[in-house]
């Protein structure tokens, strides 16, 4: 094979451009701008990493099922970590929203980077609503019984029935969880090309 | 144990939750708990000194 046709092979050209994009350093760099050592930046970590208990206690749920965490100590205990990780996430996601939001975390070509995050938090309500509807115990019934109102009145109960604990379930444990992990990646990776956003202050010329 | 079973005898959690209702505003206490700590993380976050910045800040 030619030099001339290896060069023209997608693989090439894809891990040439994935290699300009985000070479090592990028990904993981050594250090990180001074305006970063303040409490504010660590939310998006804080998240992150509930985000990880999250998907570990869920997959310790997922291998023993229900008659486990409502019947015994040990799934007691770990549906809890569940749900106290779920409480963490959203808590540190939301301080982590007001913190990039009054940074107007959009300037300099970072508006991906920002609807990235805003489409992972509505994934991660949608994601936390279905857990809600498929705990399969009283409050369950009762949430989804006052949720199928509101869901119909928007005429999404056609095809997302939230009294459908079957379809609630896979909702939760396969798409939703999918499509936050993946747009969590897209945004983690973005903020890693783009850099993390300067205080106003710091970058007056780089600022839209 | 003892101490949990104390901790919980302090925030009775088998009775009807509290709610707000002012306007169009109805929310649970337990809720309106929540936001008001993320607003004081939020602010604490602001004020509170990160280890390690003076000395970053000198390094550079």
């Amino acid at each position: 094979m030619s030099t001339t046709e290896i060069e023209r092979q997608w693989t090439t050209r894809l891990r040439k451009r994935v290699a300009g994009k985000l070479p090592p350093e990028k990904l993981l760099p050594d250090t990180q701008p001074s305006y970063v050592s303040s409490w504010i930046y660590v939310f998006g970590v804080t998240t992150l990493s509930a985000m990880i208990v999250v998907i570990v206690t869920g997959c310790v749920l997922a291998l023993r099922g229900p008659q486990w965490w409502h019947g015994s100590s040990f799934g007691h205990f770990v549906n809890s970590l569940h749900l106290w990780s779920v409480e963490i996430f959203f808590f540190a996601m939301v301080v982590h929203l007001w913190g990039k939001f009054f940074m107007g975390a959009w300037r300099g070509g970072r508006s991906l980077t920002w609807m990235t995050g805003v489409i992972t938090f509505l994934a991660s309500v949608a994601t936390a609503f279905t857990g809600y509807a498929s705990q399969s115990n009283f409050d369950s019934q009762w949430i989804t019984t006052q949720a199928k109102d509101g869901i119909n009145a928007t005429g999404a109960g056609s095809f997302f029935n939230v009294l459908n604990l079957g379809q609630m379930l896979m909702w939760h444990i396969v798409l939703l969880p999918l499509a936050a992990v993946v747009l969590t990646a897209l945004h983690v990776l973005l903020v890693r090309i783009k850099g993390v956003v300067p205080p106003y202050e710091e970058n007056a010329g780089e600022a839209q | 144990m003892a101490l949990f079973s104390y901790l919980a005898a302090l925030v009775p959690l088998n009775n009807y939750g509290h709610y707000l209702h002012w306007h169009f505003i109805y929310l649970s206490v337990a809720n309106l708990i929540v936001i008001l700590l993320m607003v004081a993380t939020f602010v604490a976050a602001l004020l509170l000194p990160f280890p390690g910045r003076n000395r970053r800040k000198e390094s550079q």
